[in-house]
């Protein structure tokens, strides 16, 4: 996927003065890099500058692998009124996200291949990111029948979805597990049983009834979850749970991973830094699917990011316009935007001290990479030069209107953080900073 | 009547949950005073001389926006109805055009009625007018807490240490959770009574009592408040058929010789005779608030277009 990105014209690139940071290795050292032709060809202490390499001071600052984001939803093709596939991948390269795999529920949906392959060349055409495509789970994306994966894999799918939709019947969702055996991929799930959570706007609860809300039992996630871990065990196929935002669920994927199911997930960053109270005073940019939890899921979050039983931390970001969220909330669109916060808001729970820098780069790059078997997300000779460059303590402000890219809502609204990127390189090129 | 300090914070009246028991005091004391004046047949017509009153109705309602038209005519305001229909929605104008629209005609005063919760709040961030909130979706409808307070203080000379039972569907109830939240605060026992269906999650957080038996819920209760059950709650699901819930929930002699001897019925309608309530219950003179309700309902709106007036003053 690379390939088309690199300039083998550009002279070598050193970066040197930084602290390497490898989540797969381990690797926490202060050293230098050397970039060659789009990839990695040196990397550790002790380097020096090969003649004629353009270098660069990274003056102390954390160089690690480019971020793998695992779910995002473009606006394009269908609502590029939201987001262009342009304009997402500036917001990634000022987030620091190299690789980026899009959800199929566009318009039309990525069920057929050729429309597969048109995002796919969006994607490159931008210079700046991995843009991955998932393949439809099923026709249309509407849970019925599943679609052609081996046509789709072909063209480039780098596994299968139905994005923001729940996969319902318990029959597709069996077909589907193993059928894409077959082509040794995965089905990825948005884990909430559709019925239990049709109409609804916030998670069920006090806060829900005080505000009028239509409330989803937070047991819609665990329910979807158990009946897929056991959809798992019957054919043996692979399932990966997306956006994992309650206790319980997370409780049944830690059970089903140490019975030896191939079951993976991952969260997004709203589900362990904020929790419901977000929504007060009707904020809908606050308004998400799964809608926001109480505070002690989100504590079981942080302790699953903490434990390995969340295998990545994926942005979920999901661009929307003004008009999409000016409305009263149980109207407005779910989804924050969540590219440029994406590393930021990692980093706080590293501030925080409930994850180590290793451990919260490896959630944002080599387990995701090595998950979806890409060679990305390493920092060793011979890997991709995908790199972000960021300062650990540098701080800023999340404000919504002044975001990179098109769509500005923020969850996160407001929120100051600490770890700010200050470089991207994708395939050996510059895309972001000075 | 004058007060030192705004009755309404903020300008504008959303919902009851958060405002402070001497607030809610003082607008039913000024809506008492209302009341006596409308009995008298004297009229205030200069309080809102000049100023415009807009009837905002997303959802069709004769009582509560005839009772705030009264109000406002009773003021002295110039009043406007503005029913906007459901297919100039459909056609695409959001709430904030209909904001950028009535900013346009110098509204003071907005009262908004919408089927979503957190529609006249969005709009309170738009428009330049102050807000009363006329019902929005399943969250609050503060005007009908306030005129079923000010009714039941009239009948029993006190809400504290009343108990109230609020029966019916509670989980579509805007009216239930308005009152829930000004009879708490004004030290009332609220219990709210109903089939599980139709009760909310977490209600007893809100600092009411659940009962799921009306023998139970009625036993002891000075104020018996029944709920208005909608026909398309029973093609939901959430009950089986209007039979079998006028059997166990609908409020008959029986049922009310639970309640306390002298207990009264309030209901803020439009009523399901036959649903949730006999019309013989109903229609007794000697239980049935149901018509000193809509009398209520023009003196507190009043107190509270009142107060709201005020504060444009306060703030030119």
């Amino acid at each position: 996927m690379v390939e088309p990105l690199i300039d083998r014209r550009a002279a070598p690139l050193f970066i040197h003065n930084a602290r390497l940071l490898d989540p797969a290795s381990g690797l926490d050292a202060p050293g230098a890099v050397l970039v060659q032709g789009g990839v990695i060809t040196a990397c550790g202490p002790g380097l020096t500058a090969p003649e004629g390499a353009e270098t660069l001071d990274a003056g102390g600052a954390c160089l690690a692998p480019g971020l793998v984001d695992m779910r995002v939803a473009t606006g394009e093709p269908g609502h590029e009124y939201r987001e262009t596939i342009a304009s997402l991948a500036l917001a990634a390269s000022a987030g620091g996200i190299t690789t980026i795999c899009a959800l199929p529920n566009t318009t039309p949906v990525l069920d057929d291949p050729a429309v597969l392959q048109f995002v796919l060349r969006r994607g490159e055409a931008t210079g700046r990111i991995s843009l991955l495509p998932y393949g439809a789970a099923t026709k249309h994306c509407d849970g019925k029948e599943v679609a052609e994966y081996g046509l789709l894999k072909e063209a480039g799918a780098i596994a299968f979805s139905d994005g923001t939709k729940a996969i319902g019947n318990a029959r597709t969702m069996r077909l589907a597990l193993s059928y894409a055996k077959a082509f040794g991929s995965f089905v990825v799930q948005h884990p909430e049983e559709p019925a239990l959570a049709a109409g609804g706007a916030a998670t069920e609860g006090e806060l829900a009834t005080r505000l009028g809300l239509p409330g989803i039992p937070p047991a819609a996630e665990a329910m979807l979850v158990r009946r897929d871990i056991a959809l798992a065990r019957i054919t043996g196929g692979h399932v990966h749970f997306a956006h994992v935002s309650t206790g319980e669920a997370l409780a049944e994927i830690r059970a089903a991973k140490a019975e030896g199911l191939r079951v993976t997930c991952d969260t997004a960053p709203p589900y362990f830094d904020l929790n419901e109270t977000a929504i007060g005073d009707w904020r809908t940019y606050a308004k998400l699917s799964p809608p926001l939890r109480p505070e002690a899921d989100r504590l079981a979050v942080v302790a699953a990011l903490a434990d390995g039983t969340i295998d990545a931390i994926a942005s979920d970001h999901q661009p929307h316009d003004a008009d999409d969220k000016r409305l009263p909330f149980a109207q407005a669109e779910a989804g924050g935007t969540g590219l440029a916060t994406l590393l930021g808001i990692t980093l706080a729970r590293v501030h925080g001290r409930d994850l180590t820098l290793l451990a919260a780069l490896a959630l944002l790059t080599s387990r995701p990479a090595a998950l979806l078997g890409l060679d990305c997300g390493v920092l060793k000779p011979g890997a991709p030069a995908d790199l972000v460059l960021f300062h650990l303590e540098r701080g800023w402000q999340v404000k919504a209107g002044s975001l990179p890219g098109k769509a500005q809502n923020s969850p996160f609204d407001g929120r100051a953080l600490e770890g700010k990127v200050l470089g991207t390189w994708k395939a050996g090129r510059r895309v972001f900073g000075a | 009547m004058s007060f030192s300090y705004p009755i309404l914070p903020g300008g504008h009246l959303l919902a009851i949950e958060g405002l402070e028991p001497p607030h809610i005091s003082a607008l039913l004391e000024l809506a008492e005073s209302y009341a006596l004046l409308n009995k008298s047949g004297k009229t205030q017509r200069d309080l809102l001389k000049g100023r415009t009153l807009i009837n905002l109705f997303f959802e069709d309602s004769t009582r509560t926006r005839t009772s705030f038209e009264l109000a406002g005519k009773r003021l002295g305001a110039d009043v406007i109805n503005m029913s906007v229909s459901q297919s100039s929605v459909n056609k695409g104008e959001t709430l904030i055009d209909t904001a950028s629209t009535l900013n346009a005609m110098h509204c003071d005063l907005l009262v908004v009625r919408h089927a979503q919760s957190g529609a006249p709040a969005l709009l309170s961030q738009k428009v330049s007018a102050s807000v009363i909130n006329a019902g929005d979706g399943t969250h609050e409808h503060p005007t009908q807490a306030l005129l079923d307070a000010l009714t039941i203080r009239r009948r029993k000379g006190r809400l504290e240490g009343l108990t109230v039972a609020i029966c019916g569907d509670v989980l579509h109830s805007r009216v239930a959770r308005s009152n829930i939240h000004l009879l708490s605060a004004m030290n009332a026992r609220v219990r709210i009574v109903g089939p599980p269906t139709l009760i909310p999650a977490e209600a007893a957080r809100l600092g009411v009592e659940v009962f799921h038996d009306m023998r139970a819920g009625l036993e002891g209760a000075d104020v018996v408040m029944m709920l208005r059950l909608q026909k398309e709650r029973m093609v939901g699901g959430l009950v089986p058929s209007s039979r079998e819930f006028f059997r166990f929930y609908g409020l008959d002699a029986e049922k009310l010789a639970w309640a306390k001897p002298d207990a009264i019925v309030m209901h803020p309608g439009p009523m399901n005779r036959g649903i949730e309530i006999d019309s013989a219950i109903a229609d007794d003179p000697e239980r049935s608030v149901i018509g000193e309700q809509v009398e209520m309902g023009v003196a507190v709106r009043m107190a509270v277009l009142d107060v709201l007036a005020r504060e444009l003053r306060r703030n030119g």
